[in-house]
């Protein structure tokens, strides 16, 4: 590619949040500098016969204050979500679609469940009444891009368009492939993602890893990097980012927005058999490569906090062998907010853009006592104040996906 | 007698298709086209399944589409509801 092109960089210029930390890009920052959790016992169904009891669900959210009435019947509660916080990222960004060039608007979002919850009402009404009361948008409902889709005739986006099914992983490599995107023909990508798998066939599905935890204390049931780790929790929602080049961002007036990305990369794991090390190590150096950066220009990194001993373990030992052992401050707000699937790893990236804009580390809320072996300064207790200039964002997907994404801070221009 | 009413349709539209902003489904919207309406091939493609299970009478896919109207699927509906004597 030009390097003229590349040289310009991408920028962030819009963010919307919708997640249990909350609605809105100043409700989640705040809860997450105060600890806030939305963690608490599953409400959109009745969880008693499942061994998961909690999860971190969407706080208020109404589908007809934020997506068309034509949409509300047609989509998933994921798509909801997911229109949601488009909308707002596009608002955030003051980007009005109708005036830009229909084919240089893209669309890439991360899902790694589809419409679970639509999907079981109609599988209900199949074996409960029979095939012709299967509804014809359970046709385009379920299907993974589905939000794509949606946000790409609800803004008339004709640009290149895609879904990235990854599990954790795809909230990053979204965000990767937005900017592979940004760098040919697109002058502006909707990226991120979310999830809402929250639903008795969803959960299901998820129990399969055998990651989840079954504690019933919101406090100590998600505990990464702590020696009283035992699985995670799942929840719904995410953020979507609005992705400009530099100078199409300057060029409208917006700036540099919330920050760049300046260096991502994907690597997948050998299968579990392999004598082959895990590819998180070689992953994270190829990102802070591709940024032009070594690790000790990296300020900060958002663990992908996996909340399981040998997964913990692992990612402790990649930051390590990186950066040296309590080199760099280590962080997982998601402990707030449980695992959002294709939606975690970007609202990572929203609260690590938030995280450089303000100077400001968000804690873990949660562990006390690290693990015998992980030896990572995480910062607990409270938020530590201090300059950013690049952050180091980690997802793993469960079945071997890795991605690490650099961020930069955004500058006033 | 008409058993099959527009107000029928337009409960049924609300509930599977749900509706556009912009648009007044209590107004008169007997002859106006679904399209306008903001409703594509698939959203017909429900509402005709739907009156075929409220009716058990058979409803071809393109029915509607070719009716165009709300006024024409009434009328169609009805005439196929008598036809099937039920």
């Amino acid at each position: 590619m030009p390097a003229s092109v590349r040289t310009t960089g991408t920028v962030v210029t819009g963010i919307g949040v919708v997640a249990p930390t909350g609605l809105g890009v100043e409700a989640h920052w705040q809860a997450v500098l105060a600890g806030k959790s939305g963690i608490s016992r599953i409400s959109r169904f009745d969880p008693s016969p499942y061994p998961v009891k909690l999860a971190g669900q969407v706080p208020g959210f109404v589908a007809k204050e934020h997506v068309p009435g034509r949409l509300i019947p047609q989509t998933d509660h994921w798509t909801h979500l997911g229109l949601a916080a488009a909308q707002a990222a596009l608002d955030d960004a003051r980007v009005v679609p109708a005036e830009l060039p229909e084919y240089e608007m893209a669309v890439v979002t991360a899902g790694s469940s589809g419409g679970t919850e639509f999907g079981q009402h109609e599988m209900e009404r199949l074996y409960q009444n029979g095939p012709s009361w299967v509804g014809a948008y359970q046709s385009i409902a379920w299907f993974y891009a589905a939000t794509t889709g949606q946000v790409s005739i609800r803004h008339g986006m004709r640009g290149s368009c895609g879904v990235v099914c990854n599990e954790q992983a795809g909230g990053i490599d979204a965000v990767g492939q937005a900017r592979r995107l940004l760098r040919s023909d697109a002058s502006l990508v909707v990226s991120g993602g979310t999830d809402a798998s929250l639903c008795p066939y969803g959960l299901v599905a998820q129990l399969a890893t055998g990651r989840l935890s079954s504690s019933e204390d919101p406090d100590r049931a998600y505990l990464p990097f702590d020696v009283d780790a035992a699985g995670y929790l799942p929840g719904e929602g995410g953020a979507i980012l609005i992705m400009e080049r530099a100078e199409a961002a300057r060029g409208r007036g917006v700036g540099g927005g919330y920050g760049s990305i300046l260096g991502y990369a994907a690597g997948f794991d050998p299968p579990p058999d392999s004598t082959r090390p895990p590819v998180l190590r070689r992953t994270i150096e190829r990102a802070i490569a591709d940024a032009g950066l070594t690790p000790a220009d990296v300020d900060v990194v958002f663990a992908d906090a996996a909340g399981d001993r040998e997964a913990d373990l692992a990612e402790a030992a990649a930051i390590t062998a990186v950066f040296g052992a309590k080199a760099v401050p280590v962080t997982a707000p998601k402990t707030l907010t449980g695992r959002l699937y294709g939606g975690g790893g970007s609202l990572d990236v929203a609260t690590a853009l938030l995280a450089l804009r303000e100077g400001v580390i968000p804690f873990t809320a949660g562990p006390s006592r690290l693990a015998p072996g992980i030896d990572i300064d995480l910062v607990l207790g409270q938020p530590r104040s201090t300059p950013l200039r690049a952050a180091l964002v980690l997802a793993r997907g469960y079945g071997g996906f890795n991605a690490a994404l650099v961020l930069g801070r955004g500058m006033d221009d | 007698m008409s058993r099959f009413t527009l107000e029928e349709l337009r409960e049924i539209m609300r509930s599977s298709a749900g509706v556009d902003e912009g648009v007044d489904l209590d107004s008169d919207i007997g002859d106006l086209e679904f399209d306008e309406l903001g409703y594509d091939s698939l959203a017909v493609l429900e509402f005709a399944s739907i009156v075929q299970r409220r009716y058990g009478v058979p409803i071809p896919d393109d029915i509607v589409t070719e009716s165009g109207t709300p006024a024409k699927a009434v009328h169609f509906i009805n005439t196929q509801i008598e036809k099937a004597g039920v």
